[in-house]
């Protein structure tokens, strides 16, 4: 197995001259791939009628069996970030790409023949499962490397990195429906074949990520830049060992972070088109509705850039600061917009919030570099990213429930949103606190300090 | 080890590679783009 050679850590650190801008495009090869996730909604009407054909049938599948397909996927998102974190950061960029790219493209190509089979089952296993574990390994393998190239500005190389997470589902949506116009005919829904296509393109995409990477030598550092002498209060220096960082407070204040301020986000882009149609009954229509939709993910791929950017400048804390309290501000008028009947204002709102919903996962990995050092801040974003998979099922759960409540309780539909938006403020409140609590690491948990647990050796 | 971030990584490798990823990217914002205009027509 010589050929596997080529994964190995040590075949992966770049040789003299390297230039670290072929870097980002190499973690854009592997987010813009997984980002189809946020995509896969396009599948789910014709899925239900590959049976029926122009219609579903009985013995078609419902909208509910196919809705666990993008849950399970984002779970094993969470469940593979987590677990092999440690796995992705000792054995490099490279090996973590290539699986990623096995494991995503695999559970597309697995998938198809589970539509050909008509077995849910393997779907499930396929996209759910395997595909699942490719978004979990693609989504953390290129963060540590980004921030090891460049410690001048880690804000901006994730940002670059988890823009293409957003902006991967702009891909993903017209190419898909593209290809399945492609691939249709009267009597038949093309599905299965664009899974393979799309299994294919993005095995390829992926491996050419994983062939461009490079990690750093040693003590490598950008030409003219020294770090730091003046102590940051917030930016550490030392190095946390992942199972150590879980026992700090730190870790679990930053895990509340994330998770209130995705739940605030998530729970609207879900229902973002059927809340702009119920709050303006008559002025927003359907087609409007879904260029409200399309905007959205615009400014939620700009934003994770933007604001991960300009959390190099205002620090990580400020930035989430920000987050928290225009947020708060934002959800708060949402209602004040639809009494008042602005379609602008509503709209404009969303956007800012949005954005920062992008700008909270952007900024996330480098305010663990902050606080926990680089060597496993790889590993430290896995078990993070559970927080992003326990805000997929509150934030939507907020927002469905808390509207039918309000309905079956008498409420106009176009005011059905307002509870929710004041409970979306309360949550970015707490969310504010948390961050508010977020002091340095105490220096008992660096690497090498008596206590901090076992020191492991790196597994090359 | 001091930096040495020169250019033997020749321009055309870093060009082909921002196209690798930019001009897809750039294909999706503006489909999206597209779409996003019905909300003002």
């Amino acid at each position: 197995m010589a050929f596997l050679s080529i994964l190995h850590r040590d075949r992966t650190i770049a040789g003299p001259g390297f230039n670290r801008w072929l870097v980002p495009p190499a973690a854009l090869c592997i987010h813009l791939c997984i980002g189809q996730a946020y995509a896969f909604s396009v599948f789910n009407l014709p899925m239900t009628k590959l049976i029926g054909i122009g219609r579903s049938v009985p013995t078609d599948w419902k909208l509910t069996d196919l809705g666990w397909i993008f849950t399970l996927g984002i779970f094993f998102l969470g469940v593979s970030a987590a677990i092999l974190g440690r796995w992705v950061e000792e054995g490099g960029p490279r090996r973590a790409m290539f699986t990623a790219a096995l494991c995503f493209g695999g559970g597309f190509l697995v998938s198809a023949a589970g539509v050909y089979a008509h077995n849910i089952w393997v779907i499930y296993f396929g996209y759910g499962v395997i595909g699942g574990f490719g978004l979990g390994l693609g989504y953390i393998s290129p963060v540590s490397t980004l921030i090891k190239w460049f410690p001048d500005r880690p804000g901006m190389a994730t940002g670059l990195a988890i823009m293409g997470f957003g902006g991967g589902a702009l891909i993903a949506s017209p190419l898909s429906v593209w290809l399945m116009a492609r691939f249709s005919t009267p009597v038949h829904v093309g599905v299965a074949e664009t899974f393979i296509c799309l299994g294919v393109i993005y095995l390829c995409f992926m491996l050419v990520g994983a062939a461009i990477v490079r990690i750093p030598p040693p003590g490598w550092r950008p030409a003219g830049w020294t770090a730091p002498t003046t102590p940051q209060k917030l930016v550490t220096t030392a190095d946390v060992y992942v199972y150590q960082a879980l026992k700090t407070p730190q870790f679990w204040l930053l895990w509340w972070v994330l998770c209130l301020n995705v739940t605030a986000g998530i729970g609207v882009i879900g229902q973002a088109s059927a809340m702009s149609q119920e709050m303006f009954p008559g002025k927003v229509t359907a087609i409007a509705a879904a260029g409200f939709v399309g905007l959205m993910s615009l400014f939620n791929m700009a934003g994770r850039f933007l604001w991960a950017s300009s959390s190099d400048l205002m620090g990580r804390k400020n930035t989430y600061f920000c987050f928290f309290i225009i947020g708060t501000a934002l959800y708060a008028a949402v209602p004040a917009t639809g009494a008042s009947g602005s379609v602008a204002l509503f709209v404009l709102c969303f956007l800012v919030i949005i954005s920062m919903y992008g700008g909270g996962f952007a900024t996330i990995p480098a305010y663990l570099k902050d606080m926990f050092g680089t060597r496993y801040v790889g590993a430290i974003h896995g078990w993070l990213i559970t927080a992003w998979s326990a805000a997929g099922v509150f934030g939507p759960v907020l927002v469905n429930y808390i509207r039918q409540y309000e309905i079956d309780h008498g409420v106009p539909k176009a005011q059905a949103y307002n509870l929710t938006m004041y409970i979306m403020a309360a949550l970015l409140v707490a969310g504010f606190f948390c961050n508010l609590c977020i002091k340095p690491v105490h220096k008992r948990h660096h690497l090498g300090q008596v206590g901090s647990g076992a020191v492991p050796a790196v597994s090359n | 080890m001091a930096n040495q971030e020169p250019h033997r990584t020749g321009l055309i490798q870093l060009l082909l590679a921002w196209g690798f990823v930019g001009i897809p990217l750039l294909w999706g914002v503006l489909q999206t783009l597209r779409n996003a205009l019905k909300l003002f027509q």
